[in-house]
């Protein structure tokens, strides 16, 4: 290309403490093109974006604007040269409509805002109401008003940091037609991302980042999905191939028309929920999160008392209104999706963190604490799941999301649960320890366990789901077989297109 | 004076340093923050005010230095919440504690001295109506400037982009701060501006309302004016209707007298901290049934 690069990096460095995010990076974006940002969490993909917007400053290293040299103080200074960002968590306001949120970044009257925003919506497929407030939109019209406000301002390098992890499937194209016809206007775009086969569909480059440096420079549509990872991870990708389920056995856990009313304004309302879990069988509850995934989590695991004693029943016995060690004492292990508040408690170190729910695991002894035990636990549990920590001593709040997360399903599973809830277990974790995860979930299941998973990662619940429901606005699908159903017809379930 | 001619002249004038002070609080509340230092600010500006006033006679420098005091205090706070991320709760009460021991030291040597008040303004037309003409519609300045000043800052935070931008603020900062508004800025104006208008109500309490120094003599109204802010939800209107109410209440005696009900005084003077606590009980619950 003989025009400079719209966008040009330079040696850009980023240190945090003892950490160094970027080392180095080297990148390029050209107008008219969709660039990948490829790599797992803590790979520094974060940080880069944040130097690019101005919302951190680099320590060492030049950024290149059409070919002069610009520092950025603020993310203003990078607006107004035409750099627009969709977070990945979005910025949105939710107690006010969607002008209003739009009038905050783009100068205009209310009226005229809202003109633009319908014919920009027409224009690029990104249809919403400028008059709704933004707590009733859906994630998918939400992602629609960040993109829209970026549009307004007329930027020239669009940067959308994983863009698709809150998407429906259906959404997700409707996502990727929008940025071509945007390349088509001749905008470039910086996209971010872990996966890998969307990349491969939508961007003609990809850097891949790997422990803050880039590791390769590639076109994403000449290499597999394999070769990527390898790429990503810096090593082979595990081998996935797991031996067929055997036949399940006795019914470990059954919902019968479970209902249950909100508890808030924003929390879902679940209704007449039927399902049914047997020994050595993992049955997945696909869905976007918000579909009323926390509420079931919390009745299942006891947290919420459901209206009736019968609508729960965990080993044949109806404990709707009984509490969460009344129904762990029954052989119920559960793994919530906030790992911090829930699954750990941030201030406390892992043995202490231990105790919490292993306690029966003669950890007490008249009302004190066995210290050794304890940790004799701790340590058994670091060992056995490859927490990467310098011992039972660390705080639960200091390490990593995926190691925490192989600390809490391990202290969970070395309790030999019969039954267990997996809420979201592998939400930001990166590919190695998600495979690890999902391995050590089957191995339990094959050794008898009864394994109920909710996941907003389709790929990860056709891995491992012998049935799949799908959860939307509170209602439950019937089962379907996993082997009988598509990706594609999920997706239909978990935007109510069927029911 | 009949008693309703009482009530109907005073309620305005009574209401006055717990308006000023509540909305204030409730800018600085709109922008995610709680300053629990009202009660200090209001009477570290009572204070300086009645000192200035003594001196100079002059009631606009009185109110002018009551804000300026007041700003100060409410900056320290800031610093200590913003800059130093200190608890804001113990911030607050520390500064509340602050501002009450200065205005004691200050106001020392005034113990029981006197100046003199604001006259009355009457406004041409309103004031020849019967029995309203001459109790609600003869205030002092203060009174309708704030009256116009309460109209004006629910036009800002209702109608323009300003009231956006707080309310963004204070819904999620870490997004205002990602589409580029510098939310320090903004809030260390909030408190700034809340410490000002708790310096104006000090400063109308010991000036104009009753002009006399007394040592403790803002008596709660600070933390009567905190919980008018969430009495009124947040909202302007609301917030000022919270306050005329508690401007009846805390002619207490006297409203009560007027009203021939016979209790002893004690009990009298106790209902506005009474209905404050009733008040914030029954918001509580309500809001509880709402989320």
């Amino acid at each position: 290309m003989s025009q400079p690069a719209l966008l040009r990096l330079a040696k850009v460095s980023k240190r945090y403490g003892s950490v160094q995010a970027n080392h180095e990076i080297d990148l390029e974006v050209h107008s008219g093109s969709i660039h990948a940002v490829l790599g797992e969490n803590g790979a520094g993909k974060s940080t880069l974006m944040k130097l690019i917007y101005g919302v951190e400053q680099p320590d060492a290293g030049k950024i290149h604007w059409n070919g002069q040299e610009v520092h950025f103080a603020r993310p203003s200074d990078a607006q107004s040269l035409g750099i627009g960002m969709v977070f990945q968590h979005f910025s949105l306001f939710e107690t006010l409509s969607v002008v209003q949120n739009v009038s905050l970044m783009v100068p205009g009257k209310p009226a005229e805002l809202a003109q633009k925003i319908t014919d920009l919506g027409d224009q690029f497929g990104l249809s919403v109401d400028p008059h709704a407030m933004v707590h009733r939109l859906s994630v998918g019209e939400r992602q629609r008003v960040e993109i829209i406000r970026c549009l307004l301002l007329n930027p020239k390098l669009l940067i959308l940091d994983e863009p698709t992890s809150v998407l429906p499937p259906q959404s997700v194209r409707r996502l990727f037609e929008t940025l071509r016809k945007l390349q088509a206007d001749g905008m470039a775009i910086l996209f971010i991302s872990h996966k890998l086969d969307e990349i491969r569909e939508l961007c003609e480059t990809a850097s891949v980042l790997r422990g803050g440096e880039v590791t390769g420079r590639v076109d994403p549509r000449e290499h597999d999905a394999r070769s990527l990872a390898q790429l990503m991870i810096g090593r082979e990708m595990p081998n996935v191939a797991h031996a067929a389920p055997r036949p399940p056995g006795e019914e470990r856990l059954r919902l019968n028309a479970l209902s249950h009313p909100r508890a808030s304004r924003f929390g879902t309302t679940l209704e007449d929920i039927d399902l049914k879990l047997r020994s050595g069988e993992i049955v997945g509850i696909a869905g976007i999160s918000g579909n009323g995934q926390q509420e079931l989590a919390a009745l299942i695991s006891g947290e919420t008392r459901a209206q009736e004693p019968g609508m729960i029943e965990i080993m044949g016995k109806k404990v709707g209104q009984l509490g969460p060690m009344a129904r762990r004492k029954l052989g119920f292990a559960f793994v919530p999706e906030e790992r911090l508040g829930r699954g750990a408690v941030p201030e406390m170190s892992l043995a202490d963190n231990s105790l919490l729910t292993a306690h029966s695991r003669s950890m007490l002894s008249r009302g004190f604490i066995r210290r050794s035990v304890e940790r004799a636990f701790t340590r058994e549990c670091i060992d056995a799941f490859d927490v990467r920590t310098p011992g039972p001593d660390a705080e639960a709040g200091a390490m990593s999301g995926g190691n925490l997360q192989k600390f809490i399903l391990g202290r969970e599973i070395m309790l030999s649960p019969d039954l267990m809830l997996v809420s979201q277990p592998t939400w930001g974790v990166d590919i190695g320890a998600a495979t690890a995860i999902r391995r050590r979930l089957l191995d339990m299941r094959d050794q008898g366990c009864a394994i109920l998973v909710i996941s907003e990662e389709m790929d990860e619940l056709f891995e491992m789901c012998s049935k799949l429901h799908v959860l939307h606005k509170g209602q439950l699908s019937a089962a379907l077989d996993a082997a009988d159903t598509t990706p594609q017809e999920i997706g239909r379930y978990m935007i109510g297109a069927v029911t | 004076m009949s008693g309703l001619e009482f009530l109907l002249a005073g309620t305005l004038a009574a209401a006055l340093p717990l308006l000023l002070a509540a909305l204030g609080e409730m800018v600085v509340e709109k922008t995610g923050l709680l300053n629990l230092g009202l009660e200090g600010m209001m009477a570290i500006g009572a204070a300086i005010a009645f000192i200035c006033v003594y001196h100079t006679g002059s009631h606009l420098l009185g109110f002018v230095a009551a804000a300026l005091i007041s700003t100060l205090v409410a900056l320290l706070f800031a610093v200590l919440v913003i800059g130093v991320k200190a608890n804001e709760v113990a911030a607050g009460l520390a500064i509340g504690v602050l501002g009450l021991g200065l205005s004691a030291l200050f106001g020392k040597s005034y113990e029981s001295l006197t100046i003199k008040g604001l006259p009355k303004i009457d406004i041409p037309g309103l004031s020849d109506i019967p029995l309203l003409g001459q109790t609600v519609f003869t205030q002092d300045i203060v009174v309708w400037l704030s009256i116009v000043g309460t109209v004006a800052l629910w036009w800002v935070l209702n109608r323009t982009k300003l009231g956006l931008i707080i309310a963004a603020v204070g819904e999620n900062a870490d997004a205002a701060r990602s589409i580029g508004y510098p939310v320090v800025l903004i809030r260390l104006s909030a408190v700034s501006f809340g410490g000002a208008m708790c310096g104006l109500a000090g400063a109308y309490a010991s000036t104009v309302y009753t002009p006399l120094w007394a040592d403790g003599m803002i008596a709660g109204r600070g933390w009567i004016a905190l919980a008018l802010v969430v009495f009124g939800t947040w909202q302007t209107g609301r917030v000022a209707f919270g306050a005329l109410l508690f401007g009846i209440l805390s002619l207490g005696e006297l409203t009560a007298q007027a009203m021939g009900v016979g209790l002893p005084s004690q009990v009298l003077s106790s209902l506005p901290y009474l209905v404050t606590i009733l008040m914030l009980v029954v918001i509580s619950r309500r809001r509880s049934d709402l989320i």
